[in-house]
């Protein structure tokens, strides 16, 4: 068998492997790899505007395909760009392969052009790395790579690749699919930890369904098998940021999220409940809040695939170490292999509905000024009539006000920054989203901050005709900021105001994009629906009211119970204990 | 505001791993990440293809923080075994130091009684001192180097702890 360069084996298996799209920025360490892309019928190569983006178009894209994104950077400043992306993938278990070019083996450790020590710097931001030396083991490397990346919990796999193992030859066959010698994630439940889930959750008087991004990352089939769970238990379901549109907003056994800015009925029902089933979910301090107050009187069973997910923050009772697809599928065989019937629950059904009626969502209305939570009702509203809509957020209060007023009713059509919070996410994100989702409407909520972190890759949208929305909420402040600092330390708002602002209607006629601008409550609805109605990319600067905070919150180191539903009950000050909490 | 400390125990930590380029970097470096402990770390190749190490860690920590570690440990993708030796059962542990005491007349003759009594051989001598080799655990070699501090330690060199399971089978 004739030879084939580093190069070429490696764009060899990604075509193996089922690779369709690369995002990614060349450079002199990658250059014989972008040649081998050159043209590329089968290939398509994604020219972001810096690094950071390709990262989150890969992460929008493998999380609204279920495919895995991938990246490919040239050496330094290329693979330090991706490192915000590669960490942000890690915490959100998002599937990414990440190709970096390095300087040729004979120059490592010299402090070459463009040389860094990309294996040192993501050794800890990624889920496993690889520096390949020799040609001969590109392959394997690669395909354990994508295999490491997309089983167990997914997360970002970096390889590294000098210059001159791209350009030396060796032979390329395919990979035999070998079990791995040390990597070997359970999926399959232990069917023991299986039944006594099912007998708690039969005997609860007061469940929850406690669910997060493990069911998204399990498949759209986990979805399927959660809503029939819910429905053969009776019980009510929440959901962390992460695991928004698993269960649909629209069903009836709905809390809406949980946790630092969830509902009232979500928070009050995890205090109060028996039994806490959590699915996929990893009890992050945005959502437990006060550890000690957190749900005190629950027996607690843990769906994770990642046994260092259990107990590391919050004691469970029964981890169930598996897929969440897979116990979910045991669980609910077992269920029904038992005979059990959906339990009257309505002495607890009857008491979330008290806290339902508390309306926490509730926001003051406005006629002057258009109130960033009406601007995302009104755009759900506007956009059910897509036929396929993907809502991708950057981070702060619009966010969390996308998560609390738009509804999802399906998997893989809500993506954000959850674990790293990353501002910057949300537009790149909307961009690999629409890459691998051509037909969907792809719309990134912004804040007028976290925009201009990556707002470079306007003409990445450009370039490939990608119609991809962008929607604003544009109070001239970093909003999340602002609001902790009025809540935290008596409105000294220290660098949150976004001073010199662009024009954003005018930045979008320069990159050949529409600009609609919104401002005032009457225009809301008519800017919205041009912006659907608009073929190409489109900037909406929607002007919202400035001082808007986004509640119900949970303050900083509060239990679930100290919910705050409106600024009235807000001091303006906070103990050093709270202020020193994330 | 003050911040508080937690209640922390010792345990030895037994690792098999694949032996390759940055998997120490990978094990110590989760330990910084995390802010976990580690007393001692020791590292070497064990198997005769030399496609395997063991590594021996001693850290300590509440009992829920050496429950991460030990989860976190497991799921680095070239570790593939990760014993609790404290938890699992009978273990026997062992470092070594190399100890160098100078002095001349009784406190010459004084150091070679005490390495008698800790069974420490002489593996080097000059006029004026001497270098032992002690083996032992932990705190018997702590005991003997607080000794000879007293008489005229130089310096010394330690291993770091490695250890076993008892019995016939591997752990």
């Amino acid at each position: 068998m004739a030879e084939k360069s580093g190069a070429d084996i490696l764009v060899e298996c990604l075509i193996d492997l089922g690779v369709e799209v690369v995002f990614g920025y060349p450079g002199g360490a990658v250059l014989p790899i972008y040649d081998a892309l050159f043209d590329h019928p089968k290939i398509r190569h994604v020219l972001v505007r810096h690094e950071q983006g390709a990262t989150h178009m890969a992460e929008g894209y493998a999380r609204s395909t279920g495919k895995p994104g991938v990246v490919l950077v040239t050496s330094g400043p290329g693979a330090t760009n991706a490192v915000t992306g590669i960490t942000d993938a890690l915490m959100d278990s998002i599937p990414m392969v990440v190709i970096t070019g390095q300087v040729a083996t004979q120059l490592i450790g010299t402090d070459a052009f463009q040389e860094a020590d990309t294996i040192g710097i993501t050794r800890h931001c990624s889920k496993h790395n690889y520096l390949v030396k020799d040609p001969a083991k590109l392959a394997g490397v690669v395909h354990e790579a994508f295999h490491i990346a997309t089983t167990g919990r997914p997360g970002p796999v970096v390889v590294d690749i000098p210059k001159n193992v791209q350009v030396a030859t060796a032979r390329y066959e395919r990979p035999e699919r070998l079990e791995h010698a040390s990597y070997r994630p359970q999926t399959k439940a232990d069917p023991a930890a299986i039944a006594k889930a099912v007998e708690l959750l039969a005997a609860a008087e007061r469940p929850v369904l406690y669910t997060g991004g493990g069911v998204i990352n399990s498949g759209p089939e986990a979805s399927t098998l959660l809503r029939e769970l819910a429905a053969l238990t009776g019980a009510p379901v929440t959901s962390t940021l992460m695991g928004l549109g698993a269960y649909p907003a629209s069903g009836p056994q709905w809390l809406g999220m949980l946790g630092m800015h969830g509902t009232y009925e979500a928070n009050w029902a995890m205090n109060k409940a028996d039994v806490i089933l959590c699915v996929g979910a990893r009890f992050d301090d945005r959502v437990t809040g006060r550890l000690d107050a957190f749900a005190p009187h629950s027996t607690k069973i843990h769906i994770d695939i990642d046994r260092s997910s259990v107990n590391k923050t919050v004691a469970v009772d029964l981890p169930v170490i598996a897929d969440v697809g897979s116990a979910l599928t045991d669980m609910i065989a077992l269920w029904k292999e038992r005979d059990h019937k959906t339990a009257d629950l309505s002495e607890w059904w009857a008491r979330i509905e008290g806290w339902r009626a508390r309306n926490s969502l509730a926001y003051p209305e406005s006629r002057e000024e258009i109130m960033p939570q009406e601007a995302i009702a009104q755009l759900y509203k506007a956009s059910r009539s897509a036929e396929d809509v993907i809502i991708t957020t950057e981070v702060g209060q619009h966010q969390m006000w996308a998560a609390q007023h738009f509804g999802f009713d399906a998997p893989n059509k809500w993506l954000t920054s959850g674990g790293l919070g990353t501002m910057g996410y949300g537009f790149p994100a909307a961009i690999g989203a629409q890459v691998g989702n051509p037909d969907s409407l792809v719309v990134c909520i912004a804040g007028d901050a976290s925009i201009q972190m990556n707002i470079q890759e306007m003409g990445t949208a450009s370039q490939y005709r990608l119609p991809v929305k962008i929607f604003i909420l544009n109070n001239e402040y970093m909003g999340m900021v602002r609001q902790w600092q009025e809540l935290t330390y008596e409105s000294r708002y220290s660098n949150s105001y976004s001073d010199s602002l662009p024009d954003f209607v005018k930045l979008a006629e320069a990159y050949g994009w529409t600009g609609i601008r919104i401002e005032g409550p009457q225009e809301l609805e008519a800017g919205i629906r041009q912006m659907i109605d608009t073929p190409g990319p489109v900037i909406v600067d929607c002007r919202v009211a400035k001082l808007s905070n986004c509640f119900p919150m949970i303050p900083s180191g509060a239990a679930h119970t100290d919910m705050l539903l409106d600024p009235s009950q807000v001091e303006g000050i906070m103990s050093d204990e709270a202020k020193a909490l994330v | 505001m003050h911040i508080q400390e937690e209640y922390s125990e010792r345990h030895v930590l037994s690792l098999m791993v694949t032996n390759e380029a940055g998997i120490l970097a990978r094990i110590a470096g989760l330990f910084t990440a995390r802010g976990y402990n580690i007393d001692s770390l020791t590292v070497a190749d064990i198997t005769a293809d030399h496609a395997m190490s063991r590594i021996t860690i001693v850290t300590n920590g509440p009992p829920k923080v050496i429950d991460q570690i030990i989860a976190q440990l497991d799921r680095l993708v070239p570790v593939h075994k990760v014993t609790d030796l404290t938890e699992n059962g009978p273990f026997v542990e062992r470092e070594l130091a190399l100890v160098k005491v100078a002095g001349t007349g009784e406190d010459r003759i004084e150091a070679l009684r005490l390495a008698d009594v800790f069974r420490a051989k002489v593996v080097d001598t000059t006029i004026e001192s001497f270098i032992f080799e002690i083996t032992g655990t932990t705190e018997k070699i702590d005991n003997f180097v607080g000794l000879m501090r007293q008489i005229g330690l130089v310096e010394v060199g330690r291993t770091g702890v490695v250890g076993l399971v008892r019995g016939k089978e591997p752990n």
